[in-house]
């Protein structure tokens, strides 16, 4: 399909690719087609800084299925890493 | 046996606005003359894809061009320049139109080539493919592989893609051959029907193909949308449409 819907989140953390650690400042996500899975769709999320340039990238492409297990464990983790350290 | 020999190689052009950008150019060798083809790359960018489809154009006997429409965004890895612009938006169609005819421009002034040049692409770049065969001049014919976002709502109109390029049919003054899938989300089969109904009205050269148990991009190998059938009788309507158009 190759649409350009992307859903944009600022986010602040690191990120380690193959140059190293280097700081994050937006999550970009797509349901479109993947580059590198061997699936039709896939669920993508780039996370970069666009300040140091386009290399700053950190792609993941998973499944749809995969993706929502994913908003599960992360927030299964928040909920209980929280609790445990408050 | 017949000599056969290639050249290919990125340079640079003018695109958009007198911008240089880059560009990859595959051409047979010999005095030609030649027919050309620009390639509008698709959305993940100017990919190795692209270079191969690039190549395989001049092994048909093509001047063929690739202009890099993602230039601007500077140089690195494909991949990540391509998320960079999927990330804002796509490209202006104004500056894709520019770049497609500065390539058109490029190869016209070749003392190669014989003045015919058809214009091809795929997804993203079918919809170029077409901005670029309505509104800009001294294109003979064009190819649109399942080229999305050809019929848009209103509320998918931005300031980048301000008019849907079906509003551009009636100053289509070219032949178009149209390639897609029946199992294409993008475009679906009800959206090239819609614009085969504008083709229609505006009495336009066109025809259209479309494959059952094909998706979107089934001609790229690599991928799990491949479908070998569909894709070599795809190649084989291109190069007839382009015999037919380009060679005189």
């Amino acid at each position: 399909m190759c649409s350009w819907i992307v859903e944009k989140a600022i986010i602040t953390g690191s990120g380690k690719g193959t140059g190293g650690w280097f700081p994050l400042t937006q999550a970009n996500v797509s349901f479109d087609h993947p580059t590198n899975a061997f699936m039709e769709d896939s669920l993508n999320i780039d996370f970069v800084n666009q300040d140091i340039g386009p290399s700053a990238r950190i792609a993941v492409e998973i499944s749809a299925d995969s993706a929502r297990k994913l908003i599960k464990a992360i927030e299964g983790a928040l909920t209980n890493g929280e609790s445990h350290h408050v | 046996m017949t000599y056969e020999g290639m050249l290919a190689e990125t340079t640079m052009i003018t695109g958009y606005n007198g911008q240089g950008i880059s560009a990859y150019f595959a051409r047979p060798l010999g005095p030609g003359p030649f027919p050309g083809l620009v390639l509008m790359h698709h959305l993940p960018g100017w990919d190795e894809w692209y270079r191969e489809a690039t190549r395989r154009f001049a092994h048909h006997g093509y001047l063929a061009i690739s202009p890099n429409l993602y230039h601007r965004e500077g140089p690195g890895d494909p991949e990540d320049i391509g998320a960079k612009v999927r990330a804002a938006g796509g490209v202006a169609d104004e500056q894709a139109i520019g770049d497609g005819q500065g390539a058109i421009n490029y190869l016209r002034s070749l003392s190669i080539s014989n003045k015919k040049i058809g214009v091809f692409g795929t997804c993203s770049g079918g919809r170029h493919a077409y901005l670029l065969a309505c509104r800009a001049t001294g294109v003979d014919a064009i190819i649109d592989c399942w080229g999305g976002g050809v019929v848009m709502s209103k509320n998918q109109l931005n300031k980048k893609q301000p008019v849907a390029p079906l509003e551009y049919t009636r100053d289509l003054e070219c032949p178009l051959l149209g390639i897609f899938g029946e199992d294409d989300p993008a475009p679906t089969p009800s959206q090239v029907a819609h614009h085969e109904q504008e083709l229609i009205k505006y009495k336009k050269d066109y025809r259209f193909h479309t494959y059952p148990n094909a998706g979107h991009g089934f001609f790229y190998y690599h991928r799990p949308g491949y479908r070998a059938e569909q894709a070599v009788d795809g190649w084989e309507k291109i190069w007839a449409f382009l015999e037919k158009n380009l060679i005189i």
